[in-house]
């Protein structure tokens, strides 16, 4: 009797730990992942390395680490960054400085390191020759896809946050999931009726994404990626940042709502010819107030035609002072 | 059941003749792939057939005639507007942002040569334009303040019965209606009425007014088709690669 009575105490205190939420459901009976969502978070992509060896912030760490990057993001960095192209300073960034509500130290939860797999030989090598292209292109198409309009990290599988607008609007029909990118204006539409993927000759900015719930998880499946895209790239101080992909990503990404202010944004990430090994990651997204507003990038981009006449700009005067 | 269906309606609310799909709350179902099937974007009046301008490109190019979609034919400029619409005309090969990529505005989003798909959910109605990956969110329920002017403008909608009528506000002035170089001013003002005839058709039409540009509101109206195909979808359209040679090849390195 005794015995029962602890094991019952043990099970309720797992269970108040766990704290049980069950998702609200849509009028189709399914879990309703609806509404405006941010994954902007103090988490990076990987571990920094004086988090090494730590997974996991305590609640105090996590506290600590959200008031050091507020100082931070409040640092004046304009004398520093005084002539630096592509210098953007904090009124215009929205990086987020509170960690991921499952206080990881990295978006990379595997390997447990939190940084992700070296890439291969030949992906290191068309990694280089792409970002030579992106520092001196010939044309527009050797520009970083943001620059070009086309995506942003915040897009296409898996969708890590940007330096801003890192903004989600999530919409359900029976049949249909839609997240709608601010970043740009892009709306991913996951069809849920158990349709097979395109044909492999037939690729994709954002790759063909197929859905199915598992419980109250949305399971999406996505592959048939375009060989342009190392879509993760960008250039920031001359540093390039993001992973870099090839067409044979494959991507299973996992969605599901921890609490009414919460989705969990599990991915798996499989690309034999750009990793030595799979990785996987992980992030929360926050209940956002919004609205996601249009970006209107492409309709809007006097950098792109900037960065170019830029180069050509420095071509000649090299060729003037070669010729002296 | 049959009671209990019945029930969820709200009274007075659905016409007799629509029989298609409806949601858990008893509106019709618009969700899905639709298409308008017509010339309007090339000219929304009456136009016979032409030559395209591209050579190497023969009838391929052409443009085709089609029957006018404004409702009594004429669409109704003042008369300095009437000059700029025929400038426009002239210039219609370079200067129509369609050429650029740019998002369409409404309502030409509607019947460009492209699909789009409707996602209808209970607080708002999501519309993704296979064009340009361009898109909106009709507010049912909640609106945020309208501050700023979108390409895609600012939707507001309500059900009238089985019609959803979308007030769209905050329209830029830099969208034209087709390729024909018709135009409006940043004062337009669009209501659009989706009214549901059978499950694969919808009716549409967008009422236009802008007192800077049209001496009173005018109409157009057509029908939109539901692609009926098991595997339809959108496929990706996104326009901003193709068009970057004719805006920034000038910037190319020499060969």
């Amino acid at each position: 009797m005794r015995f029962l009575f602890l094991a019952t105490l043990a099970l309720a205190e797992m269970a108040f730990a766990q704290k049980p939420w069950t998702p609200p459901r849509t009028p189709a009976g399914q879990p309703d992942l609806q509404g405006i969502w941010n994954s902007a978070s103090g988490t990076p992509v990987e571990r920094p390395d004086e988090l090494k060896g730590k997974e996991f912030f305590t609640p105090q760490e996590a506290r600590d680490w959200e008031k050091k990057l507020d100082e931070r993001n409040k640092t004046d960095n304009r004398r520093a960054n005084a002539g630096v192209v592509g210098t953007y300073n904090d009124a215009f960034r929205e990086m987020g400085s509170k960690p991921v509500k499952t206080l990881r130290t990295s978006m990379v939860i595997d390997p447990r390191d939190g940084k992700i797999p070296a890439l291969t030989l030949e992906a290191t090598a068309k990694r280089q020759r792409r970002l030579d292209k992106i520092l001196h292109p010939d044309g527009p198409e050797d520009l970083a896809l943001g620059d070009r309009c086309l995506m942003f990290s915040t897009g296409a599988p898996p969708m890590l946050p940007y330096n801003y607008n890192s903004n989600y609007q999530i919409v359900q029909t029976k049949d249909h999931v839609a997240i709608y990118v601010e970043m740009v204006h892009d709306t991913r539409i996951i069809p849920l009726d158990g349709r097979p993927h395109l044909p492999p000759s037939v690729r994709l900015w954002y790759g063909d994404s197929v859905g199915h719930w598992e419980g109250d998880t949305l399971v999406v499946d996505t592959t048939n990626f375009i060989d342009k895209s190392s879509f993760y790239f960008q250039v920031t101080n001359l540093a390039v940042t993001g992973p870099y992909t090839d067409e044979n990503l494959h991507v299973v990404e996992r969605f599901r709502r921890l609490d009414a202010e919460t989705i969990l944004y599990q991915f798996d990430v499989d690309d034999p010819t750009a990793y030595t090994r799979p990785w996987k990651g992980e992030l929360t997204m926050s209940a956002a107030p919004g609205p996601v507003y249009e970006y209107a990038c492409h309709e809007g981009n006097y950098g792109l035609p900037g960065v170019l006449s830029a180069e050509r700009a420095l071509e000649k005067a090299a060729a003037a002072q070669a010729g002296k | 059941m049959v009671a209990l269906a019945l029930c969820a309606v709200p009274a007075g609310a659905q016409s007799a003749k629509y029989k298609g799909p409806r949601t858990k709350d008893g509106r019709p179902d618009l969700s899905g792939i639709w298409q308008a099937l017509n010339t309007a974007n090339w000219d929304l009046q009456t136009h016979a057939a032409q030559a395209g301008h591209v050579v190497s490109r023969g009838a391929q190019n052409a443009e085709p005639g089609g029957m006018g979609v404004v409702e009594g034919g004429e669409i109704p400029y003042l008369p300095a507007a009437l000059a700029q619409k025929k400038a426009n005309y002239e210039k219609r090969f370079t200067d129509d942002p369609e050429i650029k990529c740019y998002m369409p505005g409404v309502p030409r989003a509607t019947y460009l040569p492209f699909p789009f798909q409707i996602l209808q959910s209970q607080k708002v109605i999501h519309i993704s334009y296979e064009f340009a990956a361009s898109a909106r969110t009709i507010f049912m329920d909640k609106a945020p303040p309208a501050e700023i002017d979108y390409w895609m403008g600012q939707s507001v909608g309500h059900w009238e019965g089985d019609t959803l009528v979308v007030s769209v506000s905050n329209l830029l002035d830099q969208t034209w209606f087709d390729r024909a170089g018709d135009f409006h001013s940043d004062a337009l003002h669009v209501v659009e009425r989706y009214t549901p005839l059978s499950p694969d058709v919808l009716q549409y039409e967008a009422t236009m007014e802008d007192p800077k540009v049209f001496s009173r509101p005018w109409k157009i109206g057509m029908p939109l088709y539901r692609h009926v195909e098991k595997n339809a979808r959108l496929m990706e359209f996104r326009c901003a690669e193709f068009v970057e040679e004719l805006l920034y090849g000038q910037y190319r390195r020499a060969k």
